[in-house]
């Protein structure tokens, strides 16, 4: 085993919530099995900032609602062999692309100006703050995506069975009960 | 003696004028169907229900059964086929499942469930669609039609109300409600109506009774929509 070269796994949350994170730390001790086959690259778990080239699994939470978000995901594409959409943000964009059939502007607007309670209110325009994109995608509507794993987030079953199907070489999928939008 | 025909193998006995997708319902064999309601006349718009049937692909729920046919319906090839189209229901609405009540006991979502939809694919339309909350027991949310036109088939032909209809053509296609306002609480659709009670997804739903049964507990979380025999499906709890 220890001869093996270990898989190099990078994840992120792009316009997500860190749900898939957690549910990932819910496969609890078998992340000490996974360990023997992986080791992390750029992940809120190590905090490393950039992806290594060469890495070969990039796992991605949430959609794409600004420009860090395509410019974080294109990183992942041009480092990684494969890409996994984790959960239904990166899949469809989920709860923020629920903004999607009303105009930004209306949105900024309302939020900075006048909803109740706002008083000399000012829309962010900071240069470091990544603009927000006119709706929120999907990622695999901006890059070639090579395996989902739907849920909201996805059981940790679920991701255990997608990830250890990619270890051993199979295409994965989900039976009844692990399979899940919601 | 009745007669049969060869499904996927299998012989299945047929009543004449009984359609593929009754005979096959009938003796427990299930294939994917949408559009199809055992109480209603067929509408062949969904699709799903597709089988090649003597080798020309044709819906099963509209053709009827005829002695010796030789019909596939669960293969990689048709399967793959029922899967685009579910994908592309999934992108040309607004499918959002984990803020749907309906999640669960959704037959779209089952059904993609059953056909192994990971990924909806295809680029998302995010089509701009206001629900209607006027009437006072029932909410109508329209990003989430697929089209079936049960709903438009049971006010009908059941009901006699003719509340809902299909309005525009092709990709503009949409349901409408039959009043001068387009607003349900202006005509005399009811709870108890036939049409309240048959929407596949999440568009008919009744008020004040969300989450009445937790995400993870509904009828398609407990048994695949293969496993269910018709009558269940009807059937809020399974």
């Amino acid at each position: 085993m220890s001869e093996k070269k270990k898989l190099k796994v990078a994840t992120t949350s792009l316009a997500g919530c860190f749900g898939c994170h957690m549910s990932f730390l819910d496969i609890d001790e078998r992340l000490f099995t996974l360990l023997e086959y992986i080791e992390f690259d750029r992940s809120p778990l190590t905090d490393i900032k950039h992806v290594t080239p060469g890495t070969d699994i990039g796992i991605i939470e949430g959609g794409l609602c600004n420009a860090e978000n395509v410019h974080v995901l294109r990183e992942f594409r041009a480092n990684c062999t494969t890409l996994i959409a984790i959960g239904a943000c990166a899949i469809n964009g989920g709860l923020p692309a629920q903004r999607n059939h009303l105009p930004l502007t209306t949105i900024l607007e309302e939020v900075y100006h006048t909803s109740p309670g706002v008083r000399n209110g000012m829309i962010p325009n900071d240069p470091e703050l990544p603009l927000p994109l006119n709706q929120v995608h999907p990622i695999h509507e901006v890059v070639k995506i090579d395996y989902f794993i739907p849920g909201c987030p996805p059981s940790a079953d679920a991701i255990w069975k997608v990830l250890t199907d990619l270890l051993a070489g199979k295409e994965p999928s989900l039976e009844h009960g692990l399979m899940h939008y919601d | 003696m009745s007669q049969t025909f060869s499904l996927d193998g299998q012989s299945i006995a047929f009543e004449p004028g009984q359609t593929i997708l009754q005979a096959a319902e009938a003796a427990g064999v299930f294939i994917p169907h949408l559009c199809y309601h055992p109480e209603f006349k067929p509408h062949g718009s969904c699709k799903l229900c597709t089988v090649k049937a003597n080798g020309r692909q044709t819906a099963s729920c509209t053709m009827r059964a005829v002695p010796g046919m030789v019909v596939e319906s669960n293969t990689e090839e048709i399967n793959a086929e029922r899967r685009a189209l579910t994908q592309m229901l999934f992108v040309e609405g607004n499918h959002f499942c984990p803020s749907c009540e309906k999640s669960g006991n959704c037959q779209l979502q089952a059904t993609a469930y059953h056909l192994g939809m990971m990924s909806p694919h295809y680029d998302h339309f995010f089509p701009n669609r206001a629900v209607d909350a006027s009437h006072p027991e029932v909410l109508l949310d329209f990003n989430r039609c697929i089209l079936c036109s049960l709903c438009v088939r049971a006010s009908r032909d059941v009901d006699g109300k003719n509340v809902f209809a299909l309005s525009g053509r092709g990709i503009k296609t949409h349901l409408i409600v039959n009043a001068k306002s387009g607003r349900l609480t202006d005509t005399d659709f009811t709870l108890d109506d036939k049409a309240a009670q048959v929407c596949p997804v999440g568009v008919i739903l009744k008020k004040r009774q969300g989450f009445a049964v937790p995400i993870g507990e509904r009828k398609y979380d407990k048994a695949p929509i293969s496993a269910m025999t018709e009558q269940n499906k009807l059937t809020e709890e399974g």
